[in-house]
């Protein structure tokens, strides 16, 4: 058996008293894409801070193609695995314009052509010279986001996590960021690890997907099946609470209240 | 060829722009920029403007009221007050720049070192900057010079170490703030250094509200300085200083012939308020800027 892209073994995180995320275990196959589904404080962003190396694990181990990511220099960490953060307004520094934010990346990578290997990332997620030039003030909210997907590319990671990066856009920007990163996905066979909160959005670009409940894995498997035919009553309460006809919030904090008791 | 017709609009475009900035400004803010531009011209150019030694003082000639001759009069001691006051904006401007030059470079450091670190490093330099904050500067200054000497020297650098924790708290929380911001944590993931993110990014990113503080200082720093040589332990005589002016020219406001305390007074007075409207109104408008962010 091959050595999958991304292995992360036992991984756990408390703050003080609460547990973040608890005996987190899953592997990532080359060009594979997997999901990390869950509410707000399931553990899913604490998840991929550590996989980035913002947060230190307590216990657990993460290996990028068998090697250590704790054990990794600074920049062989950073070519195992980048992000694309939330907020597109708060993550590309506003002083600089996103040529140069792209060209700062690859000036630190050592590029050897850095004005073509540029201008092939603006290609990449479609950005012309106009934004290029621009700062992220000058641009909108999508454009931005597809400027931080072209910075993390910069880099050539192994891995691409991508931290809820379309829930701060438009519904129709959200289509246009995704048809982005799946373009991506098939043009480099990069491997993704998508966290959010939006069952759709994880349907449209995982093939994979973990359900998260307060730090520990629920439910995993196929994203199909996981949406089809949901085996625990908390993914199916995932599922249930998106609007749809019909739809009754009521019913939904009435499923939410008896999932509590039984936990 | 080349260079010139590419240069040639960018050098346009950056004279328009630096125009366009200028037209912005309210006029209390271009009133005080041309006052501190005359006196720092003044300064600059003292030894070529002044019309006598401003350190020769002539006795037959002392107390003179305004005339053709002496345009501001003299002082008691048969100085020319004019070329006093040209030569005296030298030492009395370049004290406080001294220590507004020293405390911001090493409190800007220490602050985003600290910020930087956090932990118990930051609460331990926090600790000793509250302890630095219970020593007024001037109370400093006057240690300083009665370890050290009169002179502009120990007191500038005094002064200075007491100023200096004002800058760092200020770039402290300024840092701490900025550095949760998605954007540095981007850089890190990129695998820049620690160092290059807080000296190229961070204080870039936090060093126009520092300078916005540090013009405000500068203004402080001259009314210390001043209070210092009136008191007769800073720049000594003969070297001309405003505040040294005014604590000579005691005897000559007696007599009746007050510009040589006055005007000095006057200098002090145009200069601490043009820095300080023009200090608070690049604070204000970065404020302005940050709530538009």
């Amino acid at each position: 058996m091959s050595t999958p892209l991304l292995d992360v073994t036992g991984l756990c995180k408390t703050y003080g008293t609460n547990v973040a995320v608890s005996d987190l275990s899953f592997t990532l196959p080359a060009g594979g894409s997997l999901g990390l589904v869950g509410e707000s404080g399931s553990g899913k962003t604490t998840t991929a801070r550590m996989l980035i190396g913002l947060e230190r694990p307590d216990r657990g181990q993460i290996l990028v193609k068998g090697e250590p990511l704790a054990a990794a220099s600074r920049l062989a960490r950073a070519k195992a695995v980048q992000i694309v953060f939330q907020d597109p307004y708060l993550s590309l520094d506003p002083r600089l314009t996103i040529r140069a934010a792209l060209d700062d990346v690859l000036r630190l990578h050592r590029h050897p052509d850095r004005a073509a290997r540029v201008t092939e990332l603006l290609d990449q997620v479609g950005l012309g010279a106009r934004e290029a030039a621009a700062k992220p003030r000058g641009l909108s909210g999508g454009q931005r986001q597809r400027a931080a997907i072209a910075r993390a590319l910069a880099v050539e990671p192994d891995v691409l996590v991508l931290d809820e990066a379309v829930s701060a856009l438009d519904v129709s920007i959200q289509a246009q960021v995704l048809n982005v990163l799946a373009d991506i996905r098939r043009e480099t066979g990069i491997g993704i690890v998508f966290v959010s909160h939006d069952l759709a959005v994880v349907r449209y670009l995982c093939d994979e997907a973990l359900v998260l409940h307060r730090g520990v894995v629920v439910e995993r498997g196929a994203i199909e099946a996981l949406l089809t035919d949901p085996q625990d009553p908390y993914t199916r309460l995932l599922i249930s609470s998106v609007p749809h006809a019909g739809w009754s919030p009521e019913e939904i904090s009435e499923q939410r209240r008896a999932l509590q008791q039984r936990s | 060829m080349s260079t010139a017709t590419v240069s040639h609009p960018r050098l346009q475009s950056r004279l328009g722009g630096w125009a366009a900035r200028l037209g912005r400004l309210t006029w209390p803010v271009r009133i005080c920029a041309v006052l501190l531009v005359l006196v720092g011209l003044g300064a600059v150019f003292a030894p070529w403007l002044e019309p006598y030694d401003p350190t020769d003082g002539d006795l037959s000639n002392t107390l003179v009221a305004m005339s053709g001759a002496h345009w501001l009069g003299t002082d008691a001691g048969g100085h020319d007050t004019f070329s006093q006051l040209l030569a005296g904006g030298r030492t009395s401007l370049l004290g406080p720049l001294g220590v507004v030059l020293f405390s911001t470079v090493f409190g800007a450091l220490v602050g985003l070192f600290s910020a930087w670190r956090g932990g118990w490093v930051d609460a331990l330099i926090g600790r000793v900057l509250d302890v630095m904050f219970a020593f007024p500067s001037l109370l400093l200054a006057i240690l300083a010079v009665a370890l050290f000497g009169k002179g502009l020297g120990a007191p500038v650098v005094a002064m200075a170490i007491a100023y200096m924790p004002y800058t760092a708290r200020l770039v402290r929380s300024l840092t701490a703030q900025e550095k949760t911001r998605p954007y540095i944590a981007a850089y890190r993931v990129q695998g820049h250094s620690p160092a290059f993110i807080a000296l190229r990014r961070l204080l870039p990113a936090v060093g126009p509200t520092i300078l916005a503080q540090s013009t405000v200082n500068f203004g402080y720093a001259l009314l210390d300085l001043a209070a210092l040589s009136f008191l007769g332990l800073g720049v000594q005589p003969p070297t001309p200083d405003w505040g040294a002016m005014i604590n000579q020219s005691q005897a000559a406001v007696l007599e009746g012939q007050p510009l040589s305390a006055v005007l000095p007074a006057v200098l002090v007075v145009v200069v601490v308020v043009a820095v300080t409207v023009i200090g608070e109104h690049f604070g204000d408008r970065l404020a302005g800027r940050e709530a538009k962010a």
